[in-house]
């Protein structure tokens, strides 16, 4: 049974609102064109081949569902499991049911600790007991490095073949279509993708590529599982930070007097608080909502998911200062132009003239804001998932795991890999957008500072 | 003849764009005597910044010499090492820029930023250098200037900041001055400070002289030399009289006949068809063989040479010249034709504007109280008559364009009337005043602040139909909008384009046209070729001319330049100081000034033709928060008395429509009362 | 100048109040004590009696804006806005769930944070400012292009990682400092290098970045061309030209952070265990201690405040249009 939440409903109206901006870039040159400058850095091409493979899984992570339970009677109707699980879920329930009893290493056989093995002769020894799905599959451990090999191998056969399909499937269409990207930047980034997703996904068929936590859970399942919920702060909270910090700013630039006045006392003293601080009472007070009202979720993954949206809320209400200081600037010296004067000369009507003369003339900022500030978010939800007013506790989070991992360096031995996979996604997703945001900001305006 | 200081051989600059290499300067050769100054003229991006940035190795960050020699007294500047050549910059070449505002650095006083140049370039140090910075300011006529070192630029007027670059420049003493549209920004009155300033210091230390211009009127006052760059070349050089006389370019011939003079006022400019080849493109014939009339088939084939016309220094670039020099100009320095439309006087006024007050409060404090006005326009009275243009006409600041502006209300008068079709617009609630939007109109000076960006033609035209109701529906307007095409001159293909492909004359064409879909009586216009290009600018005049002709059209002109008042105008106001101080004809204003204000003004533009004595305005205009009590302008006027002091002179009739503020002519106001 | 110092003062009074009732708003009005005594005594087996006992032992017993039970000032003051928020101003921010006096608290704890706080902000403003001095510098060439993919790639990563991996090669690698761990006076320092060294790396990617998209600015400006026809050295240009008035949008995000130094810095605090308000911030938000975390909100706003002030000031001290204007 589909049973989407609240976030994905939002998810998948952010992708229609960006199919249709990009509609609408395509039949306006003015953003058009900005746009083809960005596609012009091998950088931008690069990332952005990079960051759809995040958005990809993202999205496969929003489509989420109830399973069928097994009927024990054929005639009642279908029950449905509380659990609620994505498409994502589905395609990785291997990584996801394949729970180890504790810490074990990438690609180990055996767990991290020795534990007392009860042999079949009824003596029990300690030993480092053989895991319980990793490697089961090699009939002497010895042959690990070998099978390991063989499946990397596979792998890179495989994302060779896959490769070479698309450039020459894409090859075609994209290059006649946009004969100006530089689309060997995207063929080489492809490539690194798929040489390393190849050999993960071969090993991640008998192996915990990544080992697995304190729980036995397998570390890379938990990393996949991360990237909806940093993609879902650093895109939904526009949805509340856009109308905000537009509506503030442009009216506060055009119209002046006490509307401007009301404007900045409001985005002074919301500056004044710090942020930090604002967001934890913030979250504190909703927590205290959530838990004094659970009649309203039924579901755990529901709770989760309101303190995920009331997070994004919360972002994007500390956010939207920035946005509006910066618009009502760019208004106030728009509204001098001749051309506005000349729309007065028209008596053309204060709405359409923020319409249809101001914001198409500021939407470069918006454009260069939001993209600059997704990077800013996601690291911004580790910080605070990590002090605890993140997202929800029981929510796979990038935050959550550096948490939860954060005493693990001190182990001996140490575990490392939680932390190691945490940091290699997020700085691959950060740095993607990092230098996206950069050739936007390049493509559209390099004058802008936010 | 006085030996060669400064030697440019095959000087070609290039800048790297993303459509690629611009060759901005392409094979440029000139030479600067001891004491003599040096006119390069051209309209915009013909290269002549270029050329000069390139001799000081100063170019922009895309910009790179690809070839040539730049000799001073014989030493190659481009083969120096950096750190000789910055021994070369200020202490032997100095450069001055057009924009003073900010070519000043803004956090260090005045004193500083000429020590500077002292410091790095002369042995002195300590008191002695402050004590030179303020001679320095003395001698480019700052006064108080021990006062002024110690004040930071933005305290300073644009005349001021351009006098402190100049001893700046002047600190150390060099022999070559690179002066870079010097007055461009700067007032009337405040170039002809600036230009007498360069001429004496000039003089005194017999320093050559550089001066990049596009004003003709500045080389007559200035050069003995001129070069006329085209197109990143050089297509004429010559003696500033023979230049004068005889322009030997079929482009600087066009120059003269483009610039507008009461000669031409019946008629219409010449222009100069097209525009300037992109420089990124090859060229294999005359680069001017486009958009020249006299061009054959030669001209696009091969690529004219510099020769050196016979019995003189004159070289030109144009296949013509090797059948001989061309003829002389038709010098034209005949008094002003009787206005032969006289009858005009008699139209009927389309509006007339009775005491017009634009006051602007100056807030201060916690609450934001008034504390006092900033009186923009303080009591201008005026009329424009059906089909006529009147001009108004004033320095920076003088308040002309709030006069405009506040008639179309787009600023809300503090007073007066604004007489309209039966109607006062100034009091005129907000609801009524859009039905009578349509009857009056404006153009702008600026045609890229004036035109939407994110808009195409079309929509900018229709905008105004749209919102007052002009046109029965979308295919009426269509047809409308075809119609301004051809009227403003451009192909029916504009409309479906944005803004940003045409060029500046484009751009006020279609700013035109968008003021005519309304199908106004009266049209404001703002300075509407003050930005544009000589040749452009003729363009646009006759555009403006030949419509109000076909339809009618009443002009309300505000401008600061005289010769297009000469050209265009039937009547003219003088504003000084939110004020009108004198008004009339054409004929009678500019033919016979009575206000002394007027009377310098006039003098102080720049003429091609002839002299004329130039009466020297002291200062700079008074800010119009705090204006000097009595007559306005008597601190500067070089005619007042104390009883100039006292009291604003009232307006006194000199017949019928002339009118001047001037207690000069009271005497005379009792004479035509009696 | 001293009238816009005194009118910027001025303006930060209705600042300060409307931060107060944001502040009385979101801790009281959003949920009420009783929710809040509901979540802390375990929404399950909760009595009306724990409720009030909770509410009283806090002084959330009254009413909110007007108590209706008492006359005269009484009812207006016997308030939890008045008790709770209005007494903020007079820095009595009451106890905290422990019992102890919050200003108290804060008092004994700046003195760490300030040790943490104060060098990574200078040492760090000074780094950040030469390396984006040398960018800009040096535009335009191979060392420009690597500084800035440094930045970037530095500013990716996460402020989290900067410390677990600090702590590990410096503490348990290379053991050259306690791994966690303040004590006062002189021994301090052995603490507070480390700590100092992650704080100055982590702030470096953002901040040298920004600054040289700053000087780079600065430095197509026509005035640096007019200061190059002088023929000054190209490094005359940079520190008297560039470099001052770059100074200038470098001062709206520097100044303004300074009295928020007091607040410490949440996470480091927290992980190398400085007995700073960080940490006491940190652990009142996950002790969901209210009375902490609402006083902190106020101060740190409060120093914001300050902040803005001492900006305004310093602009009248590098921008003379500021200074005379």
């Amino acid at each position: 049974m589909l049973f989407p939440l609240a976030s994905d409903y939002l998810v998948w109206l952010l992708v229609a609102a960006l199919a249709s901006f990009a509609y609408y870039c395509s039949r306006n040159p003015h953003l058009a064109a900005p746009w083809a400058r960005v596609f012009r850095s091998r950088a931008a091409v690069a990332s952005a081949v990079v960051l759809a493979f995040f958005v990809g899984v993202g999205l496969l992570d929003s489509v989420h569902y109830r399973p069928r339970l097994p009927a024990t009677d054929p005639a009642a109707p279908p029950v449905y499991s509380v659990e609620v699980r994505s498409l994502l879920d589905l395609a990785l329930t291997r990584l996801r049911t394949r729970l180890e009893i504790t810490y074990s290493a990438p690609l180990a056989t055996r767990l991290l600790q020795k534990e007392r093995i009860e042999r079949p002769d009824g003596t029990s020894v300690r030993d480092y007991p053989r895991l319980r799905f990793g490697g089961q599959h090699l009939k002497d451990e010895a042959d690990l490095s070998q099978d390991v090999a063989l499946r990397i191998v596979a792998g890179l056969a495989l994302a060779a073949a896959v490769w070479s399909l698309v450039v020459l499937a894409g090859r075609r269409t994209l290059a006649r279509r946009w004969p100006f990207v530089p689309w060997d930047a995207a063929a080489i980034a492809l490539a690194a993708l798929l040489a390393l997703a190849g050999p993960v996904a071969m090993l991640a068929a008998g192996y915990h590529v990544l080992g697995t936590n304190q729980v036995g859970s397998d570390v890379l399942y938990q990393a996949l599982k991360s990237i909806r919920i940093s993609l879902v702060i650093g895109t939904l909270t526009t949805l509340v930070l856009l109308p905000l910090g537009i509506a503030a700013g442009i009216t506060a630039g055009y119209f002046k007097g006490w509307l401007d006045d009301a404007v900045q006392y409001v985005y002074t003293t919301l500056n004044s608080i710090p942020g930090v601080l604002l967001i934890a009472a913030s979250v504190l007070m909703v927590q205290v909502y959530i838990d004094t009202h659970p009649e309203l979720f039924p579901t755990s993954a529901q709770r989760a998911d309101f303190r995920l949206l009331s997070l994004c809320a919360i972002l994007g209400a500390v956010d939207w200062t920035g946005l509006a200081r910066l618009l009502r600037g760019e208004t106030l010296k728009l509204a001098q132009l001749d051309y506005i004067e000349a729309a007065h000369a028209f008596g053309v009507s204060h709405v359409r003239i923020l319409t249809r003369h101001i914001l198409p003339n500021v939407t470069h900022i918006v454009v260069i804001t939001l993209v600059l500030s997704f990077s800013g978010l996601v690291l911004a939800e580790a910080v605070l998932s990590y002090i605890g007013v993140g997202v929800d506790p029981s929510t796979i989070s990038f935050g959550t795991m550096i948490n939860a991992a954060r005493l693990e360096m001190a182990r001996e031995p140490m575990v490392w890999w939680s932390l190691a996979a945490a940091f290699v996604f997020m700085f691959a997703l950060v740095l993607a957008a990092n230098l996206f945001a950069d050739a936007v900001r390049d493509g559209f305006d390099p004058r802008v500072r936010v | 003849m006085s030996e060669v200081l400064l030697q440019v051989l095959d000087l070609r600059t290039q800048l790297d764009m993303p459509a690629g290499a611009l060759r901005a300067v392409d094979g440029v050769d000139l030479e600067l005597r001891q004491a003599e100054c040096f006119a390069l003229v051209g309209e915009s991006g013909c290269g002549k910044s270029m050329t000069a940035l390139s001799l000081l190795r100063l170019l922009p960050e895309a910009g790179r010499i690809a070839e040539g020699r730049v000799l001073l007294e014989g030493q190659d500047l481009f083969a120096l090492p950096e750190a000789a050549m910055r021994a070369v910059r200020g202490r032997r070449v100095a450069m001055i820029f057009q924009e003073p505002s900010t070519a000043l650095n803004p956090v260090l006083t005045v004193g500083r930023q000429i020590a500077e140049v002292i410091e790095r370039h002369t042995p002195l140090a300590g008191e002695a250098v402050r004590r030179r910075a303020r001679e320095l300011l003395d001698s480019v006529g700052i006064p108080d200037a021990a006062r002024r070192v110690e004040e930071y630029p933005f305290q300073l007027s644009g005349g001021l900041k351009q006098r402190v670059m100049i001893a700046a420049a002047l600190a150390a003493e060099p022999e070559v001055l690179i002066a870079d549209e010097p007055t461009t920004a700067l007032d009337v009155t405040i170039q002809a400070q600036i230009l007498d300033l360069l001429a004496k210091l000039q003089a005194e230390r017999r320093m050559a002289i550089l001066l990049i211009t596009h004003d003709l009127g500045i080389v007559a006052r200035m050069a003995q030399r001129v070069a006329v760059m085209y197109a990143g070349e050089i297509v004429e050089t010559a003696a500033r009289s023979d230049f004068f006389r005889a322009p030997q370019h079929p482009y600087s011939q066009k120059l003269f006949d483009a610039l507008p003079t009461p000669q031409k006022r019946g008629g219409q400019l010449s222009v100069i068809a097209g525009q300037v080849p992109q420089l990124n493109a090859q060229f294999r014939g005359c680069r001017f063989a486009e958009r020249c009339e006299l061009a054959f088939q030669r001209c696009r084939d091969e690529a004219p040479q510099l020769i050196a016309l016979p019995g003189g220094a004159a070289r030109v670039r144009c296949h013509l010249r090797e059948q001989g020099a061309a003829p002389e100009r038709r010098a034209a320095a005949a008094p002003l034709p009787a206005d032969a439309q006289a009858a005009g006087a008699s139209e009927p006024v389309l509006a007339e504007v009775e005491d017009l007050k634009v006051h602007f409060p100056i807030r201060k404090g916690l609450l934001k109280r008034t504390v006092g006005q900033v009186k923009a326009v303080d009591g201008v009275s005026l009329a424009v008559r059906a089909g006529r243009t009147l001009a108004l006409v004033g320095e920076s600041g003088c308040g002309k364009t709030t006069v405009g502006k506040a008639m179309l209300r787009l600023l809300p008068p503090s007073a007066g009337k604004v007489a309209f079709d039966g109607a006062d617009l100034a009091s005129l609630p907000r609801s009524e005043l859009r039905a009578r939007r349509r009857a009056m109109q404006i153009i702008f000076q600026d045609p890229y602040a004036s035109l939407n960006p994110r808009m195409r033609v079309a929509d900018v035209l229709a905008e105004g139909m749209r919102s007052l109701g002009v046109g029965r529906d979308e295919t009426d307007r269509q047809r409308r909008m075809a119609a301004l095409l051809e009227q403003v001159g451009l192909p029916p293909e504009t409309l479906a384009r944005y803004p940003h492909e045409f060029s500046g004359g484009q751009r006020q064409r279609i700013a035109i046209a968008r003021a005519l879909a309304v199908e106004p009586k009266l049209i404001v216009c703002d300075e509407p070729t003050s930005a544009l290009d000589v040749s452009v600018q003729a363009q646009i005049l006759n555009l403006l001319k030949s419509l109000q002709e076909r339809l009618g059209i009443a002009y309300l002109f505000i401008t600061h330049n005289i010769s297009i008042v000469e050209f265009l105008a039937h009547e003219v106001a003088v504003m000084y100081l939110g004020r009108i101080v004198e008004r009339g004809t054409v004929e009678e204003v500019l033919g016979d000034p009575k206000h002394p204000y007027t009377e310098a003004l006039l003098s102080a533009v720049p003429m091609v033709d002839g002299e004329r004595s130039i009466i020297r305005l002291s200062g700079e205009l008074p800010s119009p928060a705090n204006p000097p009590a009595g007559c306005h302008f008597h601190p500067r006027c070089p005619k007042a008395t104390p009883e100039c002091r006292q009291d604003y002179p009232q307006a006194v009739a000199l017949g019928r429509g002339r009118s001047v503020s001037c207690i000069l002519y009271r005497s005379s106001k009792a004479e035509s009362s009696s | 100048m001293l009238a816009y110092i005194v009118r910027r003062t001025l303006y930060a009074i209705p600042i300060l109040v409307g931060i107060n009732l944001f502040t009385f708003a979101l801790f009281f009005l959003v949920n009420t004590p009783d929710d809040m005594a509901r979540m802390q005594l375990g929404v399950k087996r909760v009595t009306p009696e724990a409720i009030q006992k909770w509410k009283a032992d806090r002084g959330y017993d009254k009413p909110l804006l007007y108590n209706a039970g008492q006359d005269g000032v009484r009812s207006v003051s016997e308030t939890i806005f008045f008790e709770k928020s209005l007494k903020l101003f007079a820095f009595d921010f009451g106890r905290a769930e422990d019992n102890r006096d919050i200003a108290n608290e804060i008092r004994t704890r700046m003195g760490p944070s300030l040790a943490l706080a104060v060098p990574v902000f200078l040492v760090g403003l000074a780094v950040n400012i030469t390396f984006a001095l040398g960018m800009a510098f040096f535009r335009a060439t191979y060392l420009d292009f690597w500084g800035v993919i440094l930045c970037v790639a530095m500013m990716s990563i996460s402020s989290l990682f900067y410390i677990i991996g600090g702590q590990y090669l410096i503490s348990k690698l290379w053991h050259l400092a306690p791994i966690s761990g303040y004590e006062g006076g002189l021994d301090a320092l052995k603490f507070l290098v480390m700590p100092v060294i992650i704080g100055i790396i982590s702030s470096f990617g953002g901040s040298a970045r920004f600054y040289r998209t700053v000087f780079l600015e600065e430095m197509g400006k026509d005035y640096v061309r007019t200061a190059r026809a002088k023929g000054l050295a190209e490094s005359v240009v940079m520190f008297r030209h560039v470099l001052k008035n770059g100074l200038i949008p470098v001062l709206t995000g520097v100044v303004v952070v300074i009295p928020t130094l007091f607040l410490g810095s949440l996470i480091s605090e927290s992980f190398f265990g400085i007995p700073g308000l960080g940490s006491y911030t940190i652990d009142a938000i996950q002790a969901q201690d209210f009375a902490v975390v609402r006083s902190m909100v106020f101060i740190g706003s409060a120093l914001y405040i300050v902040g803005l002030l001492l900006t305004d000031i310093s602009y009248t001290m590098v921008d003379p249009r500021v200074r005379f204007g």
